[in-house]
Parts: structure tokens; C-alpha cells; sequence
């Protein structure tokens, strides 16, 4: 058994890894109401443009896009018909591609539903972010078991359950990425003096047959520039620790103490294991963490209590809730990077105040304790990452260079 | 003709993954990298054109069996590349070609609803009815609409859409911080269709974009294809671009237009053309036959006619003369995924004109393919060039045209260096952008929709006309 308190990452460096999920003007329900929010620019690209921008600035891996194809609810799986809460939001995919150009480093990771999705749409949009912004796309993948959602489609039942989904999930990534494969990075060849423009042979159908779906490939798109973009997804509970084993790069999960977080690094570790496939998959856990920063704790709770106030009810989420300082944070993320997580995954709970006090608070406190990059390191997501650009499963094995991942075991 | 003269309407066709496009010229970039995209993007945008246009595909072409080789292949996702060409442009329309037949109506009215949020009003459809099992293969549910249904299912995924898009009338985000109201009205995006092919409610969950709904582009040229544009589209996209077969097609389209309450300024003809520039005619006729042999190699005349036979004609010289075997009457399988093999619906007539034109000229393979498709549109200096366009749209064979260049991404630099401002001399052209959406650029009239009184959906429109 490994210990439980060795680092998830590949990497030995204390090093944590950084993402921040964007949602509306936060993720406290009151968020729009606080100052800066600007709820009436939520869509507009440049309300985007400058989040991203400033999770740039702090140097962060990369930001997620979230997303739902109904309007956000409360409920369970119904609409909740309020109205004191920001409702509509635009597609995850075209915002990220949206701010591409307008960044650099800062990876971009959109949200896909992928139970009302086709993945041969998903894997090319996917491949055409990353080929717009030189590298830098990844994907969060959903199951969505909503019964609004699937009202929504009018194509299946909302009731096939959460197994059902969660399997059809790994089909679905598995397809997304076999197609980024079904070109080898050498397809494309101009060969003037026999008229070829590629050499087919470096082209591949994926002949994929699920139970569900089959899907026969090669993608319209060309292989994209990080080769797999790194999946992600969130493990609610251990239910999804195969499918983050069977299919991620990245997991996402909410444990509350740093005992939880002993307790989903064994079973995710133990989810890994089980699988027997790609022993680097996740490659990370992250750890969910919505957070309400001040300067000081009491400044920290007096505005959630404010927010809490202005919405009628106390902040409930299914990830933990840290109110403190920057200071405090850090504290406790080294804490559970200890205890074997390898990143986390913010949710600012209003974005307008708690996104920069993640990067300009939390940040350089991380940085005066060496857990964090004074600078971009790599020029790709998955080079922030420590991950190496995959060899092609399709690739002739001559041609294939050897795996690092593979080398090591 | 005293009438005003009308004023053109042009457009960029990003090079696509077909012949037209001469990727073995040195100047030929990526038709992947982003900044191939930026270039034409900004290219059309500096000669003030209305939009940017980009075709798909969801299946790679193959030929015998195998995948296309001779031709450029693979391109980006439209979404995604148009939005992130939102960033890097101000004022240009970004035009994507989506199935109606391999998407979901809710899906691809976010989709397009969002792309209008975040380039502030440049959206644009054209709504493409491909419907083979051979494309299905790539999706979910496979092949599974008959080809008699590509049209139905075409219009009534558009009029659901329009009823996503007009679910929200622009007015009900308030978000009012000290009253804690954020939407006026908790029915925002409500919306029930029920047909056919989709049985889908709740509530859309994209507010109101700038132009409300996205511009409509059509392109197909059967009856039924012509009905749907007269019926639902701002915009057709056309392959008539001479003056006859022009004019014929914008009269039998415009002519429907009555019928479904509209008038002929509702819906813009814009065939798709192709161009050769040079400082002489005489040069650019030259410059055009060379850019013809570049576009039809030896291999590339032997694929066009396995096309129109039918059958395997690997064995035969290019440079030689044209089989003497007929075409195979079966259905055709040699070339899969192109819209060109709907061209030639009697392959016998074709190949008889075929070898008729190659007897009485003595034309080798490849000089027939060269001389019967795809010749240039408009060939010779930027003077004559302005002249026929302008010619072709004062004369209704066009309200203005889809250029198609032969060359990424620079392929359009020279258009809007000599051609653009002598359109403008003449006042047949916009020197400046004068609005914000291409709505705007198009001289169309703001999208129908809940907040505009008595206005009727695609669907109410088309459904009081039946
Ligand atoms: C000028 C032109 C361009 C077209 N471009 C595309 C395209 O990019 N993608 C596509 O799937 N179909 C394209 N089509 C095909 C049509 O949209 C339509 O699906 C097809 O022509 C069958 O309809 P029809 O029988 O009415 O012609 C194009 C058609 C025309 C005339």
C-alpha cells in the first residue's frame, strides 16, 4: 500500500498546483449583489476577458468554464424558478475560445456535458481550443442525470441512473480521445512531386463500438497541439473514482478535513489501482475548496455573513467553505497537499473580490513558502501540469517515442 | 436604369478543403493555426467586407474506399475558431455552416446565441441539410434521416431555434443589487416545441443576444432547398455566380418571396466566386491557367472523373484521352463526402458532353477537367474585376458575392488592396463600417421576435402559408 500522505503529482517538488473555477459573478448565490460585480456585463466577452486575464496575472495552471444546459437551479433536477440569483449563462466552450487570444500562459477548461453530447463534436472543439491557443485547452467533463436538462434534448430518459452515466462518460471520453489521436502529429505532408497533401496512413478510424454509441473516426480536425489535452472531471463521491481511474488526467474532490483527504487519495489511489489501465490516471487530485478571503477571519465572515444576509439563507455547498486570510489558506492547502492532493480548485465565492485575493493574497504567501511558480514555467497546459506530450496510440511503435510514464514504471 | 445603385455585399470564404484550394504554392500557409485565421480575418475586416465564412464537413472525403488524399485536409471547429476570431476582429460578420441533421436544437441555439453575446451581434448560420449514413457514422445516432427528410427536419430544427432565441425578449435581467431582483420575470426562456423530429421544453438558458437571433444562411439548390430560404433565410449562398444562370437563380428565389409575406431586400443572394488578379487582363488570364494546372494535377482530373463514371479509372493517363467505358449507373460510391457528387445527376449525359468537348478540341483528361470545372469567376486586372462584380449585382445576378480565394491565409490581400477601393470609388461599396452588427452590414431588418408586436416565428410564417 502506498502511504497515504505522498504527493498524488508525479512531481517529488512541494510544489501545489492552482485552477480557478469561474461561474456567473461567483459562487455565492448573493455574489452579483457585491461591489464590483457588475451583474448587467455577465455577458459580455469582457466581463471574461478580465477574469481570465487576472488569473493570468497570478500565475494560475489554468481556469474552468462552467456549464449546464438548463438555467441554474437550486433543485435537484428541476428549474426553481427564482429570480434573486444570476440566471443564463453562455457556452463554456466559446468563452474559452473566446479569451484564447487574449492570453498566453493560463490554461482555459471548458465544461461538457457529456450526456446530451455528441464527442465527436466535443473532441474536435476541444483540439481546435487548444490549436487557438497554442496548447492550452483541457476539459472538464459532467454526467447530467436532470430531469429539465433531459427535457431539454427530448432524446432519453432522465432516469437511467447515475452508473449508467458515469460509464457512458468514460465511452464518451474514451471516443474524444481516440479521435484527438486519429491524426498522427506527421499527417499532414505537402508532397508537391506525388500530389498528396497528407500521407492517409497517419490517418486512423477509430472504429470505437460502445454499448451505447459507436463512433468511426478519424476526426475533422487535426491532432491538437498538446497531442491529449488533460480531462477532467469531479468525483462527488467514491461512485466516480473509476471513472476519474478509467479516463482523467485531473480529478476534482470535496473532502472537508484533512482526514477526507487521506480518505479520497486512498480511494481514488485505490479506484487507480483497481482499473489496472494507465497507472497515470489521474495523474492529479485536486481538492474543491470555496473560499470567502478577508484580511482578516472576522472581515472574511462578516462578508459571507453579509452575502448569506442579502440571499435569505447560509451558504451550503458540497465543497468545503473556507472564510479566512490568504494567509490562513495557505496554511491549510499545504496542509492537505500533504495529505497527498497535488492542486486545488478554487471557487471564488464572489469573483470580483475573491479572485484577486487569490492571486495577489494567496499567491505570493504560496510563493514566499516555495509551493508555488514565480513564473510561468511551459508554454502548455499539460507542460504546467508535468505531464509529457503523450506518444500516439496509433502511431507505428517504431516511430513512437517511449512514454515517460512508461520509462518510469 | 434609374433606380439607386445598389450597394455589394462581400464576404471571405476561408480556402476549404476541396481543389479550389492550391496548397502546394510556396506562399500556402496552415488551415489550422490560428494565426492563419487571424490573417484572413483581419485581411477582410481592413476591406471592410460584411463577413467571414466557413464551410464544414463532418466526415473526411474518400475516394475508393480511402481517405481523400490529393486535396487539403481537416479544418477546426466553426464554433471555436469563430469565437476566438471574435477577439481578434471588431466589426466582421463571423458566418459558420452547422447540419441541421447531426446536432440538437438546443445545443446549437446556445451555440449560436452565445457566439452573438460575445462578438457583440456578428453571428451568422448557414443552415446545411447533409443527411448521408455515410457522415452519420461519426455520430451518436448514426445515419438516421431518410434523404426526403433533410428539409423537414431542416425547418423545423430552424423554427425551433427561433423560439429558443425569441424565448428571452432582451428585457428581464435587471439585476438590480439593492432590490436583489435579478430577473424581472421568472418565466425567462420558457419555451415548448412539440413536432416531429423535436419534442423538447423548459426554458433556454441564453438571454437575449445583440442581434436576437443569428443572421440565416441557406445553401442547397433544390426546389425544397429554394423554399426554405424564401421561407426562413436573410442570406443564400449560391454557386451562380455568371450572369445568366445568376440571374435566373435570384429571380426564381426572390420570386418566391411574396408568398411567405416578404419582400425581395429580405434575403440576400450571394453566390460563392473564385477570382485571379493581375496587372493586366492578359495577365491574370495567364496567371489563372497556371493556377488551374496547380489546381487539377494528373491524380486530381482521374478522381474528378471517377466521380461522374462511377468506377475505378486509376489505370488511365491523365494526359490521355477520356475512357471509352460508360459510367457504372449504380449509386455512387467511389467519392463519399462531397457536395460535388450531387452535381452530377446523369453521369451519362455528362460524360457524353464530356467526350464531345474533348473530341472536337482534342483534350487530354486533365485539360478537359481543367476546361469543364471550376474555371474562375472573375479573372484580369482589379479594374475589370470591379467592373463585372459590379456589373453582376446592378444587373440582380447577385446582391454580392462569397469570395473563395486560392490560397491561405494571403490569398485575399490583393482583392483588398486594388479591388476594394475602386468598388468604393464608385460608391457601390462601404468605405467605413457604418453599424455594429452584421444585421447591420447586411441592411437587414432587426430580427422578429417576442419583443416586436405582431411579429410571427419561422414557424407561426411558414404554418399560415400551408
Ligand atoms: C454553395 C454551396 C455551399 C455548400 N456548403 C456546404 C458545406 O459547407 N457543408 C455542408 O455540409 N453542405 C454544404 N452545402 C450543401 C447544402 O447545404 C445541402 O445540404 C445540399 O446541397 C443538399 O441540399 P440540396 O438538395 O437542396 O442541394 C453547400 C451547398 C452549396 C450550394
Amino acid at each position: 500500500m502506498p502511504s497515504p500522505s505522498r504527493p498524488f503529482s508525479l512531481s517529488p517538488s512541494p510544489a501545489l498546483h492552482l485552477a480557478v473555477a469561474l461561474d456567473g459573478a461567483g459562487w455565492h448565490p448573493a455574489a452579483w449583489r457585491e461591489p464590483g460585480a457588475e451583474p448587467t456585463r455577465l455577458f459580455t466577452a469582457a466581463h471574461w476577458a478580465s477574469l481570465v486575464a487576472e488569473a493570468e496575472a497570478g500565475l494560475l495552471d489554468f481556469v474552468t468554464f462552467e456549464d449546464s444546459l438548463a438555467l441554474q437551479s437550486a433543485h435537484p433536477t428541476e428549474s426553481d424558478g427564482r429570480t434573486d440569483q444570476v440566471r443564463g449563462r453562455l457556452d463554456a466552450v466559446l468563452l474559452a475560445a473566446r479569451v484564447a487570444p487574449l492570453t498566453r500562459h493560463v490554461g482555459l477548461v471548458p465544461s461538457v456535458i457529456a450526456t446530451h453530447t455528441e464527442p465527436f463534436h466535443v473532441s474536435k472543439a476541444v483540439a481546435t481550443l487548444d490549436h487557438v491557443s497554442g496548447g492550452r485547452a483541457g476539459l472538464r467533463v459532467r454526467i447530467s442525470g436532470r430531469a429539465d436538462e433531459a427535457r431539454h434534448f427530448g432524446r432519453r430518459s432522465p432516469d437511467e441512473g447515475r452508473a449508467v452515466l458515469l460509464d457512458e462518460a468514460a465511452d464518451h471520453i474514451e471516443v474524444v480521445r481516440r479521435l484527438w489521436d486519429s491524426w498522427e502529429d506527421d499527417a499532414e505532408i505537402r508532397d508537391v512531386a506525388t500530389g498528396r497533401f497528407i500521407d492517409r496512413d497517419k490517418l486512423h478510424y477509430i472504429g470505437f463500438e460502445g454499448r451505447r454509441f459507436s463512433v468511426k473516426g478519424p476526426s475533422i480536425t487535426p491532432r491538437p497541439p498538446q497531442g491529449q489535452p488533460p480531462v477532467s472531471a469531479l468525483a462527488a463521491d467514491s461512485a466516480a473514482y473509476p471513472l476519474l481511474a478509467r479516463a482523467t488526467d485531473i480529478g476534482y474532490v470535496t473532502p472537508r478535513d484533512t482526514d477526507e483527504v487521506r480518505v479520497a487519495v486512498a480511494g481514488v489511489r485505490g479506484a487507480r489501482e483497481a482499473a489496472g489501465g494507465d497507472p497515470g490516471r489521474p495523474a492529479h487530485l485536486f481538492g474543491e475548496l470555496t473560499v470567502f478571503l478577508g484580511d482578516t477571519r472576522a472581515a472574511a465572515v462578516r462578508r459571507l455573513q453579509r452575502l448569506d444576509a442579502a440571499h435569505g439563507s447560509a451558504y451550503t455547498s458540497d465543497a468545503a467553505v473556507f472564510t479566512g486570510t490568504p494567509v490562513h489558506l495557505a496554511d491549510l492547502l499545504l496542509e492537505w497537499r500533504a495529505a497527498g492532493l497535488s492542486g486545488f480548485r478554487l471557487r471564488p465565492g464572489v469573483l470580483a473580490h475573491d479572485l484577486p485575493a487569490i492571486t495577489r493574497g494567496l499567491v505570493p504567501e504560496l510563493q514566499r513558502r516555495r509551493a508555488f511558480r514565480r513564473s510561468y514555467e511551459a508554454s502548455s497546459l499539460r507542460g504546467l501540469l508535468g505531464l509529457a506530450r503523450p506518444a500516439n496510440r496509433y502511431a507505428t511503435p517504431a516511430a513512437a517515442p517511449v512514454p515517460a510514464r512508461a520509462a518510469r514504471a | 436604369m434609374n433606380r439607386p445603385l445598389k450597394q455589394i455585399h462581400l464576404a471571405a470564404h476561408f480556402p476549404g478543403v476541396n481543389n479550389t484550394t492550391v496548397w502546394s504554392d510556396p506562399a500556402a500557409g496552415s488551415h489550422i493555426e490560428f494565426a492563419s485565421f487571424t490573417h484572413f480575418a483581419r485581411t477582410a475586416e481592413r476591406a471592410k467586407f460584411d463577413f467571414l465564412f466557413l464551410a464544414e464537413g463532418l466526415r473526411l472525403r474518400e475516394q475508393g474506399g480511402r481517405i481523400h488524399d490529393l486535396d487539403v485536409v481537416g479544418r477546426p471547429d466553426t464554433f471555436t475558431v469563430l469565437a476566438a476570431l471574435a477577439a481578434v476582429t471588431e466589426h466582421l460578420g463571423l458566418t459558420g455552416t452547422i447540419s441541421s441533421t447531426f446536432n440538437e436544437p438546443y445545443e446549437v441555439a446556445r451555440q449560436f446565441a452565445s457566439l452573438d453575446h460575445l462578438s457583440g451581434g456578428r453571428a451568422a448560420w448557414n443552415v446545411v441539410t447533409s443527411w448521408d449514413a455515410f457522415t452519420g457514422e461519426n455520430f451518436r445516432r448514426g445515419g438516421f434521416l431518410p434523404r426526403d427528410e433533410r428539409y423537414a427536419r431542416a425547418r423545423e430544427f430552424l423554427a425551433t431555434a427561433h423560439e429558443l432565441f425569441d424565448s428571452w425578449d432582451g428585457g428581464e435581467i435587471l439585476a438590480d443589487q439593492d432590490s436583489g431582483v435579478f430577473l424581472r420575470d421568472a418565466g425567462a426562456g420558457a419555451f415548448a416545441h412539440r413536432g416531429p423530429h423535436f419534442d423538447i421544453s423548459g426554458h433556454f438558458n441564453v438571454p437575449r443576444s445583440p442581434q436576437g437571433r443569428p443572421v440565416i444562411f441557406q445553401a442547397g439548390d433544390s426546389e425544397e432547398g429554394r423554399e426554405f430560404a424564401a421561407a426562413d433565410a436573410d442570406a443564400v449562398f449560391s454557386r451562380f455566380a455568371s450572369l445568366e444562370a445568376g440571374r435566373a437563380f435570384y429571380a426564381d428565389v426572390k420570386g418566391r418571396l411574396a408568398r411567405y409575406g416578404r419582400t425581395p431586400d429580405e434575403l440576400k443572394i450571394l453566390p460563392a466566386a473564385t477570382f485571379v488578379l493581375g496587372d493586366t487582363d492578359a495577365e491574370a488570364r495567364e496567371l489563372a491557367r497556371e493556377v488551374r494546372l496547380k489546381q487539377v494535377s494528373g491524380a486530381t482530373a482521374i478522381a474528378y472523373l471517377e466521380h461522374v463514371w462511377n468506377r475505378d479509372l486509376s489505370g488511365y493517363d491523365p494526359d490521355g484521352p477520356l475512357p471509352e467505358v460508360d459510367p457504372d449507373p449504380g449509386e455512387n460510391t467511389i467519392a463519399l463526402g462531397r457536395a460535388s457528387v450531387r452535381q452530377f445527376r446523369d453521369p451519362f449525359a455528362v460524360a457524353k458532353e464530356w467526350r464531345e468537348l474533348a473530341a472536337a478540341r482534342n483534350l487530354s483528361i486533365r485539360e478537359l477537367v481543367i476546361e469543364t470545372t471550376g474555371r474562375q469567376s472573375f479573372i484580369g486586372s482589379p479594374a475589370t474585376v470591379a467592373d463585372s462584380i459590379d456589373h453582376l449585382v446592378q444587373e440582380d445576378a447577385a446582391d454580392g458575392f462569397i469570395l473563395v480565394p486560392h490560397l491561405t491565409p494571403g490569398g485575399l490581400d490583393a482583392f483588398a488592396d486594388t479591388v476594394v477601393p475602386l468598388l468604393q470609388e464608385r460608391g457601390v461599396f462601404r468605405r467605413e463600417y457604418t453599424g455594429r452588427t452584421l444585421r447591420d452590414h447586411l441592411g437587414l431588418r432587426e430580427a422578429p421576435g417576442p419583443a416586436a408586436p405582431g411579429a410571427l416565428t419561422a414557424s407561426g410564417r411558414t404554418a399560415a402559408h400551408r
